[in-house]
């Protein structure tokens, strides 16, 4: 990873390198992922490009030292655009055994390894089942180990505060951090003042967590043991102004502007649910925008809430993961008998039933595609990436307002999660939503009679009259309603039209044609994703690519409807390759329209896709290595 | 954002809706749905009384919204021309919320049943109660399900032989009213479907109270349970069988007045003969009283068996409501975003911002 080597002013060896991968591993209450949120905000701040991956347990606190209770935080920064949090590991800091134990395996041989020692104890050691020290034996000596008394040295440097030694403790991520931001050549001022907002009502322990930050950058300044230090340059990403954002902050951002762009105040209808309750956190705050947010009893009473509100004239959204989808699904059915614009956000964890609630997963495809009673098609969007969330939210709310429909919008734990830095959009240039209420009658008879089902011909949509519009008075419901007068039908010939219809009319949504990259031109196997695994994708086609081998990429953002060159394109490559972290649930669909022979690459471990792992699947397809 | 204190409801139920000088009619409510209940349906009876009393609030029909979830009552939105919306078993009242809480210019009704309100829908009954949502909840309870042809009900008595309790149901109904109380409800009252003067003033005070009304109806279903309610309505004993509550009144009954309510040895009530224990022993009723004991003591007051069944508004209390709290909070925090000049573009950039410039300016 190392280019040039210079000598920095401590006289410390400065290596550049383009990219570093690191691992904050400890204990659930060690506050890593705080430390590696931090980190992160530095290395945005200075302009290298990067993408993160927390990792922790559905436990709030699981007992402390064990290895369930590991949590950890991975960051990938870089001088050029990335895609991915990292396969591997540069270094990993290990702040207890569980957390070395957990994550060695990760890293590769010649790794930087930060180990904590004051938690080797022998009590702490044999809680995860190590029999020797592995501090003291020989099973570190493949990779290249700085021993650090972290919890002691926190200690000294707080002794001056009078706190306890157990509170003093606590403040040893940001000796961590402190240590690694010495290490990278980060500066201490944003950290400084971040602890002081953080801890503002309480500012002796901002002064504290200070005093620790300072100590750990100062512990790599003054001892010998860092012989080398790192710098990763800013990355030469797009010419714009650019700020760190999560996919959840992203998907909030996105529901927020598509109400500013509709001109229709934003309703919130939702139940707390990981990993998707951050949402309703962020849009809480943003009352003042417009966005009215209410917690219901429960899953159904979120969706339904939402749709009364639609009913009545306001955006409405609904926010949850896959077991609330399982319990919102016939409120989705009846949105769909409705005809009313409503937006889904599910943001997909590991499954089924309860599952793996911070882990990620793509398994709700399905369940989005035909989870409902009836013929109920459902438009589906699935973002790429965190940045990624804000654009689909509003081409989700696009969908739904014009074709007056639910729309489902497919995220998942890793992007939720996950960061990267975001181009802020110049929101002159956002797109125009706004919409038109239905104000007249329209019947075709010319009676002066309102027909709520009359559809417009071109989308295929019924117009929206809202209550409180006079003589437009109305009544619908999940009853089969006769085509154009809307009144109760249980005529057969209209019930098979209006099935029709409905079908009709998310089949002729608009969606971009899929666009493929293929840099050599010449490439006879494609590689077809969605969703959050865009970016191992991506890195595993570059690595191919690298090698000398070509291979192309298209990645679908609309999984219902597909776009129209989708089984064009499929039929021009030798060989399809899809990779989803599910069962097949893609390949299962395009072998079902299109009858293309697809190869379906699944992994269901709760964690992205590597890119290694997938330039070994890709190399293999290229050179027909693949499995029939 | 700090907390923002919750407005006391100044206001009735209705007086954020606007009115029209126009004269209403029934038949104005009264859509071109052919009405669809079984002959002799108790809900015809209710129907009638609700299209009748609806002219009288002088609303605009544009915002009034009816929305029922499934059941033969859940019908009663197509038979009457405002908006309305017939939706899902149970959750009519998640929709009712929606709309309550963005709008306040409507006045929103919920049509359910027993099964529906008390069974699938159990939950959102009892939360929109306790968030005191502005709703008016029209529960029609035949103790029976009938569009599902005849199963026994949440709250069908003991030992109710149906299809699918042929040897009689084991499990203990609830009491509406009681169930309601113990949710918090600020509004309760009770009629009988083919009472039309006492339905048309349980329902002209629930649709006036501002917060969530929950009235039940004891309703006919003639199919499947029917007369269940005769002995409220003929025989010998009927006055000696129903108490209506007049408000600020000793809560007496009979063809005479010969009974009264008492309270009990037990810290209850119960029934008396006036003349054995003086006028003075008679509770009076007050609906406006914070305190829900009594008027849980009264829903109490027999068992379901009828023996003693009291209509009349049980509870009438003021506590702020949801949609009146959260709008409020929406229009504070718009009113702050205002003043600090908030804007999309704003938010979108956040604290933490860095630039990229073109690339020859970047180069090092």
């Amino acid at each position: 990873m190392s280019t040039d080597t210079a000598v920095g002013p401590s006289g410390r060896e400065v290596r550049q390198t383009h990219r570093v991968v690191i691992r904050f591993a400890g204990d659930s209450g060690d506050g890593m992922q705080l430390t590696g949120d931090r980190f992160t905000s530095e290395a945005a701040a200075f302009g290298n490009d990067l993408a993160t991956l927390p990792n922790f347990p559905a436990e709030i606190r699981a007992p402390a030292g064990t290895l369930p209770g590991v949590s950890s935080f991975q960051l990938h920064f870089a001088d050029y655009d990335i895609l991915t949090p990292g396969d591997r590991p540069d270094v990993l800091v290990a702040m207890n055994p569980a957390a070395l134990k957990a994550n060695l395996a990760d890293l590769p041989h010649g790794g930087v390894l930060i180990v904590n020692t004051d938690e080797f104890t022998k009590r702490n050691l044999a809680k995860v089942g190590y029999e020797s020290n592995p501090l003291e034996d020989d099973s570190l000596d493949p990779y290249t180990v700085h021993q650090v008394a972290m919890a002691t040295l926190t200690r000294g440097a707080l002794e001056p505060t009078g706190m306890s030694k157990k509170d003093a403790e606590r403040a040893k991520n940001m000796f961590a951090l402190g240590l690694l931001s010495w290490m990278y050549h980060r500066g201490t001022e944003g950290t400084e003042q971040f602890l002081r907002e953080k801890f503002a009502k309480k500012p002796e322990l901002a002064e504290a967590n200070i005093l620790a930050f300072r100590a750990g950058w100062n512990y790599g300044e003054t001892t010998e043991s860092f012989a080398v230090t790192y710098e990763v340059a800013p990355a030469r990403l797009a010419e714009g102004t650019y700020r760190q954002i999560t996919g959840n902050l992203a998907l909030a951002y996105g529901v927020v502007a598509a109400g500013q762009q509709a001109k229709l105040p934003v309703f919130l209808g939702t139940y707390p649910i990981t990993p998707a309750s951050d949402v309703l956190h962020e849009l809480s705050k943003h009352k003042g925008m417009g966005v009215t947010t209410f917690q219901a009893e429960d899953e159904i009473a979120g969706i339904g809430a939402a749709l009364g509100a639609s009913f009545g004239g306001s955006l409405g959204v609904t926010s949850t993961s896959g077991p609330g989808v399982a319990l919102k699904s016939e409120t989705i059915g009846l949105a769909v008998a409705l005809e009313l614009p409503l937006l889904i956000l599910d943001v997909q964890r590991g499954g089924p039933s309860t599952g793996l609630p911070t882990k990620t997963e793509q398994a709700d495809l399905l369940q989005a595609m035909y989870g409902r009673n009836g013929e109920a098609p459902v438009p589906i969007i699935a973002p790429q990436s965190p940045a990624d969330c804000f654009d689909a939210a509003l081409d989700a709310v696009r969908m739904a307002l014009t074709y007056r429909t639910p729309v489902f919008l497919l995220s998942d734990g890793s992007i939720a999660n996950g960061s990267e830095p975001w181009r802020i959009p110049d929101v002159d240039a956002l797109p125009d939503l706004s919409v038109t209420f239905a104000t007249e009658a329209n019947a075709p008879d010319g009676s002066g009679e309102f027909w709520p089902y009359l559809r417009d011909a071109d989308t295929l949509a019924r117009p929206w009259a809202i209550p409180g519009t006079a003589g437009l008075e109305h009544r619908i419901g999940g009853l089969e309603k006769a085509d154009g007068p809307g009144t109760i039908s249980y005529d057969p010939d209209n019930h098979d039209r209006m099935v029709r219809l409905r079908q009709a009319k998310i089949d002729g949504i608009e969606v971009p044609d899929l666009t493929v990259h293929d840099p050599d031109g010449d490439a006879e196997v494609l590689v077809l994703g969605w969703g959050s695994s865009y970016g191992p994708i991506g890195a595993a086609c570059r690595r191919v690519r690298a090698a000398g081998l070509s291979v192309a990429q298209a990645h679908l953002r609309h999984l219902n409807p597909m776009p129209r060159n989708l089984g064009d394109v499929l039929r021009s490559y030798r060989r399809v390759v899809a990779p989803e972290m599910n069962l097949g649930q893609l390949s299962m669909l395009l072998r079902a329209r299109f009858l293309v022979d697809a190869h379906s690459y699944t992994k269901v471990a709760g964690l992205p896709f590597q890119a290694e792992e997938l330039a070994g699947v890709l190399t293999d397809a290229v050179k027909g290595d693949l499995p029939a | 954002m700090t907390a923002t204190d919750l407005p006391t409801p100044a206001v009735g139920g209705l007086d954020l809706v606007p009115t029209t000088d126009e004269q209403q009619k029934a038949k104005d409510f009264t859509s071109d749905q052919e009405v669809r209940w079984c002959p002799g349906c108790g809900d015809y009876a209710v129907l009638a009384s609700v299209r009748s009393f609806l002219p009288e609030l002088g609303l605009r029909r544009e915002n009034i919204v009816f929305v029922s979830g499934i059941g033969c009552s859940s019908r009663f939105p197509y038979y009457l021309d405002t908006y309305g919306m017939h939706s899902i078993h149970g959750r009519a009242p998640t929709i009712a919320t929606g709309l309550a809480v963005t709008r306040p210019d409507l006045s929103v009704w919920v049509v359910t049943g027993d099964g529906d309100a008390l069974s699938i829908g159990g939950n959102h009954l009892i939360h929109a109660l306790r968030r005191n949502m502005n709703i008016t909840i029209l529960l029609f309870n035949n103790r029976i399900y009938g569009l599902t042809k005849g199963q026994y009900s949440p709250t069908s008595e003991v030992g109710k032989v149906t299809k699918s309790t042929p040897m009689g149901s084991v499990d203990a109904p609830f009491n509406p009213v009681s169930l309601a109380l113990g949710a918090e409800a600020t509004f309760v009252g009770r009629a009988l479907d083919s009472d039309r003067k006492g339905l048309t003033e349980v329902l002209r005070q629930a649709a006036a109270h501002r917060g969530a009304s929950l009235v039940e109806i004891f309703q006919d279903c003639p199919i499947f349970n029917d007369g269940s309610f005769d002995v409220l309505r003929k025989g010998d004993d009927v006055a000696e069988r129903l108490i209506k509550l007049v408000d600020g009144e000793p809560i007496l009954f009979g063809n005479e007045g010969e009974y009264g309510v008492v309270r009990s040895a037990s810290g209850g009530l119960e029934v008396a003969r006036v003349a054995d224990v003086g006028e003075d022993a008679v509770v009076v009723h007050h609906a406006d009283e914070q305190d829900p004991t009594q008027s849980f003591a009264l829903s109490r007051l027999s068992d379901q068996d009828l023996t003693h069944t009291i209509t009349g508004v049980f509870r009438k209390v003021d506590r702020p409501t949801y949609d009146d709290g959260a709008r409020a909070q929406v229009a504070a925090a718009k009113e702050q975003a205002e003043a600090r000049g908030d804007n999309l573009d704003a938010l979108l950039r956040g604290k933490d911002t860095w630039a990229v410039l073109p690339e020859p300016e970047n180069e090092q």
